[in-house]
């Protein structure tokens, strides 16, 4: 198929540059013609600019860190890392992260699939509803902290009415804490894993559960055995892209977390390095070391995908 | 037979009702969450009780006037659509190649598109502001459109190409058979096809854009400063600063994200996001 296809274009080739009249009766293939057997053809340029820019703006760019990283203000070539890693207050930053990232992310993923599922097909206020819970993405961080500590502060209006309905005695502490910035990761999260997941369960065709509905299958056992298999790959794609939104927390971190304590997070250490201590060489390792965690998590996820069956899904074209 | 049916029929129902009643409590809870911000922007003082002590709008025209607002959205506006505009013309016509394609190098590729999305923004964009200074690109637009560029070109890339692969090849083929050069397979077959997933990915970068915050705060100058960066300059800039006027500025910045995804949303359905949805029954 693909043969045939390379072939084919090859010969349009070959007829817009027929008038000349050479290398069609050529016994041996010509080099183009062989390269186009293994994929390497013309249409190969059109990812060019792509690569282009991300080599000069992202891979460049990296190394350099990288270097960086290696120059420390004062010590040997590694003696950034062996910082990093001897000072409990900056290695703890890796833990607090992850504690933080990987359970708001399989939460705003494992969430988002219920709603999504009963999202899909024929919906009544189908686009109203997904219209409301999108609208999410546009509070941004600064707006989510801000309602966060008016809300959910001790004085707030969740406390007020908890306490007036006789349901707790004391505010409950949900700012300048852990669920501060978990509260505050799914606000922000959330709509961009349920958005994505829609889109991957709107892709598989309804036909395949009906065919499983005709031959008896529960609603549990039609989820179950038919759609889930078929939207895990796109789940595993949710998961990494809400991680990794997760992971490089932030703002909120500092806003309605505890900065100095249980939510320092690895990035505030980063930051702190490069902008509060002027320290860019210790800035670019613990970026470094962010990267590498991060890419270890992700390879996780993708190898884990990579046993799942991918392919058409029967979306229609 | 029909009594095992309404049994699962009820069954279903009764979990759709349980989901509907979770979620809307959540959504409950966010309502109250933006109200007090925006009540608190119009109040003149808040300490304690269910409201403030009194109505007034000045924080607005404070925080217009006092962060030049009207300069900083149109530098957020040029911003934004130059970034969708330059990450779709690169990248579309990749994720062609990487959806239909198989050739030797596929896989470094598709990992080297990857990983400007999966790496976090301040990993690499300390070591990118400082190169773009050195290049004296930094400090303007053209800095920062080519910062927020970085992780905008892969993203088109990667939602499109799942987009493309799910569009019947046959039809390409189809289109060939019949003697259609690639350039009118282009144009005839496959943009139509792909105009939906295109303004996906558009709205996606749009608002991925306007919200994005370590690169545009690591290259922007005083003249190339979007909201949400003049956004927080006001949180964390030094001086003393009203919370209602933050909190003014904030709304300011929702209402002008939603008008967008508002807009956004009536010209494409957000759940088509990824893949082309089979409508009829």
């Amino acid at each position: 198929m693909c043969l045939m296809r390379a072939r084919s274009e090859a010969s349009t080739r070959m007829s817009s540059a027929v008038g000349l009249g050479t290398a069609v009766t050529t016994p041996r293939r010509t080099l183009r013609h062989r390269l186009a057997d293994r994929g390497l053809d013309r249409t190969l340029w059109l990812v060019l600019p792509a690569t282009a820019f991300v080599v000069v703006f992202f891979i460049y760019p990296f190394i350099y860190g990288l270097e960086l990283s290696f120059q420390p203000l004062q010590g040997g070539a590694f003696s950034n890392y062996h910082t990093f890693f001897a000072d409990p207050y900056l290695r703890d930053t890796i833990w607090k992260t992850l504690r933080l990232a990987v359970p708001s992310a399989l939460f705003n993923v494992l969430a988002s699939i219920p709603v999504a599922y009963a999202m899909r097909g024929k919906v009544r206020g189908k686009r109203t509803i997904t219209t409301l819970l999108v609208i999410p993405i546009t509070l941004g961080t600064v707006l989510t902290a801000q309602g966060l500590i008016m809300y959910a502060g001790p004085h707030g209006w969740l406390n007020r009415i908890l306490l007036d309905l006789h349901i707790i005695n004391q505010p409950l502490t949900l700012i300048h804490n852990y669920i501060g910035v978990f509260l505050s990761i799914v606000i922000t999260g959330f709509p961009f894993a349920f958005l994505l997941t829609l889109s991957y369960l709107s892709g598989i065709d309804p036909a395949l559960e009906k065919a499983a509905a005709t031959l008896g299958a529960s609603a549990w056992q039609r989820f179950r055995r038919i759609t889930l298999p078929l939207l895990a790959p796109g789940l595993a794609i949710t998961f990494t892209l809400a991680f990794v939104l997760s992971f490089s927390v932030f703002p909120s971190a500092q806003m309605v977390g505890k900065p100095a304590g249980e939510t320092r997070v690895i990035s505030i250490a980063a930051y702190d390095a490069a902008f509060k201590d002027f320290d860019y060489s210790m800035g670019s390792t613990i970026a470094m070391i962010m990267a590498v965690i991060m890419l270890i998590v992700i390879a996780m996820v993708m190898v884990w995908r990579a046993t799942l069956y991918r392919g058409s899904t029967g979306g229609k074209g | 037979m029909s009594a095992i049916v309404s049994n699962e029929a009820r069954r279903n129902r009764r979990w759709l009702v349980l989901l509907w009643v979770v979620v809307g409590f959540g959504f409950a809870n966010l309502f109250a969450l933006v109200a007090s911000v925006v009540v608190d922007s119009f109040g003149r003082t808040w300490f304690g009780g269910w409201l403030p002590s009194g109505f007034t709008a000045h924080w607005y025209s404070d925080a217009w006037h006092e962060f030049n607002l009207s300069s900083v959205l149109m530098v957020t506006l040029e911003v934004a659509l130059a970034v969708v505009v330059i990450s779709v013309v690169i990248g579309v016509p990749a994720s062609y190649v990487l959806a239909r394609k198989s050739f030797p190098g596929k896989r470094v590729l598709m990992l080297l598109f990857v990983l400007p999305i999966l790496v976090p923004p301040i990993t690499y964009g300390i070591p990118l502001a400082t190169l773009l200074y050195s290049w004296h690109l930094a400090g303007s637009m053209t800095g920062v459109i080519l910062a927020n560029l970085v992780p905008a070109v892969p993203f088109v890339i990667l939602t499109m190409t799942p987009f493309i692969e799910q569009i019947d090849p046959k039809i390409e083929a189809a289109a060939r058979m019949s003697g259609a050069p690639t350039r009118v397979i282009f144009t005839r077959i496959l943009a139509p096809l792909l105009i939906p997933g295109i303004l996906a990915a558009c709205i996606l970068v749009l608002v991925r854009t306007v919200g994005m915050f370590e690169l545009t705060f690591l290259t922007a100058g005083p003249t190339s400063t979007t909201l949400v960066v003049s956004l927080y300059d006001a949180v964390f800039a030094a001086g003393i600063r009203a919370n209602q006027s933050v909190d003014a500025m904030a709304t300011i910045y929702t209402v002008s994200m939603m008008v967008l995804l508002i807009v956004a949303l009536r010209f494409v359905n957000p759940s088509q996001l990824v893949t082309r949805v089979k409508e009829s029954d």
